[in-house]
């Protein structure tokens, strides 16, 4: 088993006739993943062929959620257009909803997450600017790469996507149930505690491997979450000690306002609850390792 | 993007909000003009994207047009905390009789937008929230719902505004909602929003900040970025489309993906902290599936900084493919030569994931004495820093 995305899981794609959206619905097949139709309304009706496998193009989210029984969205459409179709997905109701797409006004992201609060967050948002969510070996929504770790026992959840292609790396001998990149945005769907949560309940994850980078609080409010509620063991990694303030660092979200957001106070939050926190991803997966070593 | 203070009330006063008259100049000559259009007594204010340029001696009132100009000669070119004055705000001056605070920005943690008001301006707020934080409104703002008049005068209401001003605070409430949404704004912070004896309220300072992401919809945006202060180095990797941000130190990074950059450059100076205290130079992310063109433009980029003395480049093949990476690298160099580019500083590469063995082999095989291989991201690190230390 695994969190929100399992093998019996049935994909859409938004955007699957763009250039992002037929490289990674090709990857995502070759991965294994259930893939069952993409949504294009100026293009609905027709197939498009990946490697000999045909995909229908809907003219809706909720076209393709009758017609194929998909559970499951990942949007590629760029940031003009995300706004309208993570709506779509919301209107149509689908589980889960995965946001690759970078660059999205942040107006735009908290307007959609609003009208999903309002409508009773039927839909499960991850993302945007994020590579999506993996569970190895059962099936992959979005751009993290398929090969680099098998199945196993280790959840994680990044907000950065290389930081957690690094750690699946490091750690690919004992394997993951999910990995679950939430995305460098300051307003996401999915935060660092859902995932938390998520993996505590989950029967097939043991310990939970979380990164975070500088940039508002979530990491400390993930601490006071797990204090109350998680039992499993927590690794925690930070990126950015060295980032100065007042800078964006790659992401819209990594930024150091003023005394906040620093990597130092969430380090310490972290640590204050008892999580153990490397200096460096290659430290931090010595510390996951030696916890699934003593079992 | 932060907008300095004229540019907040330039924007302020396309909304139709109420501000100061005003103008702003970049020589003693353009402050007189403004001084004689706007006539009388003026305040002549710094322009510079730091706190405390009052008592720095940034914000003067003049009277008439020969006064307006010994002030601004007196500021412009002045150094406020580091920060250069390139130019001056001249307004008409305001009796104040009151100041208050009133602001909108993201909220983070809630995922949505926050109102914050109080009847106590003037001074830093979080100070004030601090003191007498019953003086302090936090108010969530729903992101479809927005400021209706409604909404505005709960928060007035909330933050015990006097009633004599309630109906104008509200107005301002929706008008400054309004401008924060069309502008995509992060921040519109008023402090003071002021009363003037006659009891008019007027917005006297603004801290406007804007979502960078939202560019594709305001083209009039990019002409807010103040160039004089935009280092040379990040103005010419914007220009190529990198994701450039220059930093103090003597080790280049190059990397893909944010998350990972920002791991190299604490990776780098925690090895610094062992070879004579070397920092990272800059962040330079090169973001998924990068082409040998994309790496020479990194490495010119990265290279053209006097003050790196080696040079780390940290992939970590996701998507990309190591060996592609490995050739962009050797052919950036030849690249950068073809160009007539000298390059003489050292390389540290970590290739790993996708295809490591292979984009290794292609590296052994170039056999450029100025590529060096390490293979973990720690070894690597320290290797670069090592390197810059002896370079220096």
């Amino acid at each position: 088993m695994a969190i929100w995305l399992t093998k019996d899981s049935k994909v859409i794609v938004q955007g699957m006739t763009g250039s992002e959206g037929s490289k990674h619905t090709r990857r995502m097949l070759a991965a294994g993943t259930n893939v069952v139709g993409g949504v294009n309304p100026r293009k609905a009706g027709t197939t498009v062929d990946f490697d000999g496998t045909e995909l229908p193009v809907f003219a809706s989210v909720a076209d393709a959620m009758k017609d194929t029984g998909a559970d499951v969205t990942v949007i590629f459409v760029p940031p003009q257009f995300t706004k309208g179709a993570v709506i779509e997905a919301i209107d149509a109701e689908i589980p889960l909803a995965v946001v690759i797409t970078e660059g999205v006004p942040v107006h735009d992201t908290a307007a959609f997450w609003a009208y999903n609060v309002a409508r009773g967050e039927r839909t499960r948002v991850i993302g945007p600017n994020c590579p999506g969510i993996a569970s190895p070996g059962a099936s992959n929504a979005g751009i993290i790469p398929a090969d680099i770790t098998g199945t196993g026992r280790i959840g994680l959840v990044s907000k950065s996507g290389t930081l957690t292609y690094q750690m699946m790396y490091e750690l690919r001998d004992i394997g993951f149930s999910t990995c679950v990149g939430i995305g460098g945005d300051p307003i996401i769907g999915t935060t660092h505690i859902d995932a938390l949560a998520a993996f505590e309940a989950d029967p097939d994850t043991d310990a939970i491997v979380m990164i975070g980078e500088i940039g508002g609080d979530a990491e400390e409010r993930a601490a006071e979450f797990i204090k109350a509620n998680v039992t499993k063991p927590v690794v925690g990694y930070i990126a950015g000690f060295t980032a100065p303030p007042g800078k964006t660092m790659g992401h819209a979200g990594a930024i150091i306002s003023g005394s906040a957001g620093t990597a130092d106070a969430k380090k310490a939050a972290l640590e204050a609850v008892g999580v153990k926190v490397g200096k460096t991803p290659t430290e931090t997966a010595k510390l996951m390792r030696e916890i699934m070593s003593a079992g | 993007m932060d907008l300095y203070e004229y540019q907040g009330r330039d924007l302020f006063e396309r909304h139709g909000l109420p501000v100061l008259a005003g103008g702003v100049a970049t020589t003693p000559e353009e402050a007189r003009a403004i001084a004689e259009r706007l006539g009388g007594r003026v305040v002549v204010k710094a322009q510079v994207k730091v706190g405390g340029r009052g008592k720095a001696g940034g914000v003067k009132l003049a009277e008439g047009a020969e006064e307006t100009v010994a002030r601004a000669t007196d500021i412009l070119g002045m150094d406020i905390k580091g920060h250069t004055v390139h130019k001056v705000m001249i307004t008409v001056t305001a009796d104040v009789a009151e100041e208050y605070y009133f602001s909108y920005l993201l909220d983070r943690a809630n995922r949505t937008f926050l109102c914050i008001a109080s009847v106590a301006g003037g001074m830093d707020i979080e100070q004030v929230a601090a003191e007498t934080p019953e003086k302090v409104v936090k108010a969530p703002i729903d992101a479809v719902k927005g400021v209706d008049e409604a909404k505005a005068r709960e928060i007035v209401t909330a933050a015990n505004f006097p009633a004599e001003v309630a109906d104008q605070v509200v107005e301002i409430a929706v008008g400054l909602w309004q401008a924060f949404v069309a502008e995509d704004a992060t921040l519109v912070e008023v402090n003071p929003l002021a009363k003037t004896k006659d009891g008019k309220l007027l917005l006297l300072d603004a801290k406007i900040s804007l979502d960078e992401n939202a560019g594709f919809r305001h083209p009039d945006h990019e002409a807010l970025v103040d160039q004089a202060t935009v280092d040379p180095l990040e103005q010419a990797a914007k220009e190529k489309d990198l994701n450039y941000v220059k930093l103090d130190g003597e080790v280049g990074i190059i990397g893909n993906g944010a998350g990972l950059v920002m791991s190299t450059l604490d990776v780098v100076a925690y090895a610094g902290e062992r070879h004579g205290n070397v920092k990272p130079a800059n962040f330079l992310d090169i973001g998924g599936g990068a082409s040998a063109a994309v790496m020479a433009n990194g490495l010119e980029i990265v290279l053209s900084d006097p003050s790196v003395k080696s040079v780390f480049v940290n992939v970590f093949g996701g998507i990309t493919a190591c060996d592609e990476v490995a050739n962009g690298i050797i052919q950036a160099l030849a690249l950068l030569e073809q160009r007539g580019e000298q390059v003489t500083k050292p390389l540290v590469v970590r290739l790993d994931g996708n295809n490591a063995e292979a984009g290794r082999a292609i590296l052994d095989g170039a056999n450029n004495p100025l590529v060096q291989r390490v293979d973990t991201m720690d070894g690597a690190a320290e290797r670069a820093a090592e390197l810059a230390a002896a370079g220096v």
